[in-house]
């Protein structure tokens, strides 16, 4: 007896008591339609949550110096100057697991505007990809400053919602000037308000300038006051040329040399450092190969040896993203819980009404037997009668789930996401609650002795 | 001597209740020859019914042997036997045994779809229809047994039966649920096959009337075969001849 001859036999004898039929799927139904509708809202949730997590932070690596020594006495993280632009530049370029990454140069000084004065937690030189690393919130007021800017050293800022209040009260600040350090910078805009970080520190009381203007017109020491040589050094770097352009305020404490005099005797040439560099994986999982990549990239710019210790440290969020990966993993299991218990009461429910319908049916066994049904053939029957019932009823329940989860989310603007794993994996499951529970009903009809279900009454 | 159609070898069959075994068939020794019309009397519990079981390939003698169409069936497998249920037998029973909510097509078609001959959807029911216009159905085919009469309920199970063209067709009490008109259209029919077209059939009864439309009547009591009498010449219809 051919496959297709069996499913029209079944769908036959299903067809003969549609009510039944109908209400024996119904836990089918019920079960694949919750966990349907689970799988969605809880995808779209899920979806929601690790984005929210992601804008705390979970996604970014925070890349700083290592510490320099001095005769047994380390200075402690971030105190090398090896960490560069241009290393941030190499990492966005040869990391694929980095999504965005900017340069950071802090400074901490007071800022004035009219006759207030303020000294700002954060006052960061950066570059405007800052912006997006950081998943800051739509700008409040005008614009953010551009790479142009970064590379001309504009000076123009963008100010944090707490400084606005400090310095401005009700006025717009945008187009205004402020000072710092005696440098008068204009504002181009107001970032969103984004609240206190984990730690409880104000992120909203914070200025943002290109990173060359804080490190060569605010700071104004990097060359010439950290480091010995190379104070007047003609490299040929683009960036590095900024600081004959706007030399530090401190007098050189050496004769400059004459043009022979560095030929003969070359100095290394030291390239603008910054305080770190903030990089944002692609996602979460993103966050380790990010980590190991950029790792590998820094060693080889940097010329370490094998075995030599890196001259910078990258760290991860690692508690966020632990509890990011635990919230989504308890999410899921959850809900696989709820759709086991679902399927397996759907699933007695079938092989309930299947043994009333072999009983029900006893004569009719009897009768297939005697025309020459073999007893492969009714266990087929039977079987195949409650795999169409469970898939009829998954596929009414994916319907079901589908549009109740469509419901939620036009009702309750939850989010959620359409899962076509969830959908195969009820398909798959239905067919194989069918067999599961068909086949103890249909190995019992194929054992009926065809004389006695003849004259079964 | 060559070998009948059927020839049942000392047929014993006892079932075993408890403790005790209760013989039903003592040594039934018989040979039916094809093309036969045979009624198979007895009281109930004369061991008649068990004897169309065994003939009917649905149960197995304790001893002895039974041949069909020059086969032993007693010994064959479950599987092999509903072979030869499919390709061989017909059965019309008492109840019709016509499934409910069906029409009498796809009752009709129903055993088509235990053969191995491989008919698609369409041959099937097309034989169906053919076999059902036979019998006077054809404005029929698609009501259910509840909208049919008895006799018309006992025709589609007719039809059903021989719709695989088996050479052998029992019936079990075919009348005893009909009024004696349609008994007598019922039997009129049967008495046709056998001479028209040759089938063997085997009537269980208990009815002296029903009996009296075969050629030969063997009589079962108390599990023996007690009378094996020719009553009447062979029927002739009109196409077969003597």
């Amino acid at each position: 007896m051919r496959i297709h001859t069996t499913a029209r036999t079944a769908l036959r004898a299903l067809a003969r008591n549609p009510m039944r039929a109908m209400l024996t799927t119904l836990g089918i139904v019920i079960g694949i339609g919750a966990v349907i509708a689970m799988m969605e809202i809880g995808a779209g949730s899920s979806a929601a949550l690790q984005k929210t997590i992601a804008s705390m932070g979970a996604n970014v690596l925070v890349i700083r110096p290592g510490t320099a020594s001095s005769g047994g006495v380390s200075f402690g993280s971030g105190t090398t100057t090896t960490l560069t632009p241009e290393d941030s530049a190499a990492i966005l370029k040869e990391c694929p697991a980095v999504r965005n990454g900017a340069p950071i140069v802090r400074a901490r000084t007071q800022l004035v505007y009219g006759n207030r004065n303020w000294v700002p937690t954060y006052i960061y030189g950066t570059t405007p990809s800052f912006l997006d690393v950081q998943d800051w919130p739509a700008l409040a007021e005008g614009e953010p400053f551009s790479e142009r800017d970064v590379l001309n050293a504009t000076k123009v800022c963008l100010l944090g919602r707490t400084l606005v209040r400090e310095l401005f009260a009700d006025e717009s600040p945008v187009g205004k000037e402020i000072r710092l350090n005696n440098v008068a910078f204009r504002v181009v805009g107001v970032l969103g308000a984004k609240g206190a970080n984990m730690m409880g520190l104000d992120q909203d009381d914070i200025v943002l300038a290109p990173w060359t203007t804080i490190k060569y017109r605010v700071t104004g020491s990097s060359l010439s006051s950290s480091n010995q040589s190379a104070t007047s050094g003609a490299s040929g770097d683009s960036v590095n040329t900024l600081s004959n352009i706007y030399p530090g305020s401190q007098p050189s404490l050496y004769p400059e040399r004459s043009a022979v005099q560095a030929a003969n005797n070359p100095m290394p040439v030291r390239f603008a450092n910054v305080d770190q560099i903030l990089v944002a994986a692609r996602s979460a999982a993103d966050v380790q190969p990010a980590l190991a990549q950029i790792t590998a990239l820094l060693r080889e710019r940097h010329h370490m040896r094998p075995g030599e210790p890196d001259d910078f440290n990258v760290r991860d969020l690692t508690e966020m993203t632990k509890a990011l990966s635990s919230t989504t993993t308890m999410m899921t299991n959850l809900l696989l819980a709820v759709a086991m218990i679902s399927l397996v009461v759907g699933g007695v429910g079938i092989m309930n009404i299947m043994l009333v319908s072999v009983t029900e049916r006893t004569r009719e066994i009897g009768l297939r037997m005697a025309v020459g049904a073999k007893g492969g053939d009714i266990l087929r029957q039977f079987l195949v009668e409650a795999v169409v019932l469970c898939l009829v009823g998954g596929a009414m329940g994916i319907l079901l789930g589908h549009g109740g989860s469509q419901l939620v989310r036009i009702f309750m603007q939850w989010p959620v996401a359409t899962s076509p794993v969830a959908i195969a994996a009820a398909v798959l499951v239905s067919a194989s609650v069918g067999m599961v529970f068909g086949f103890y009903p249909a190995w019992k009809a194929s054992r009926l002795d065809p004389i006695e279900a003849l004259r079964y009454e | 001597m060559g070998m009948e159609f059927i020839e049942l070898r000392d047929i014993r069959k006892s079932y075993v209740m408890g403790d005790m075994t209760v013989p039903v068939l003592k040594g039934v020794s018989l040979t039916i020859a094809s093309g036969e019309m045979v009624a198979l009397m007895g009281s109930s519990g004369s061991g008649k019914s068990t004897l169309m079981n065994i003939l009917g390939c649905l149960d197995r003698p304790t001893s002895g042997e039974c041949w069909l169409d020059g086969e032993e069936v007693s010994r064959l497998s479950n599987d092999q036997r509903a072979f030869v249920r499919n390709h061989k037998l017909g059965f019309v029973f008492q109840s019709f045994n016509l499934l409910p909510r069906t029409s009498a097509l796809d009752n009709v078609a129903m055993p088509l779809s235990y053969t191995d001959e491989g008919l698609s959807e369409r041959e099937a029911r097309q034989r169906a229809a053919e076999m059902l216009s036979r019998f006077g159905l054809g404005d029929r085919l698609h009501h259910e047994p509840s909208q049919l009469s008895g006799g018309q309920q006992q025709r589609v199970a007719i039809a059903r039966a021989l719709i695989n063209r088996p050479p052998l067709l029992f019936a079990d009490e075919p009348t005893g649920n009909l009024d004696s008109k349609t008994s007598e259209e019922v039997l009129r029919m049967f008495e046709q096959l056998n001479a028209q077209e040759g089938i063997t059939i085997i009537m269980v009864t208990h009815d002296l009337g029903v009996a009296r439309h075969a050629q030969r009547t063997i009589h079962v009591s108390d599990g023996l075969i007690v009378d094996n009498a020719v009553t009447a010449p062979p029927t002739t219809g009109p196409g077969g001849g003597t």
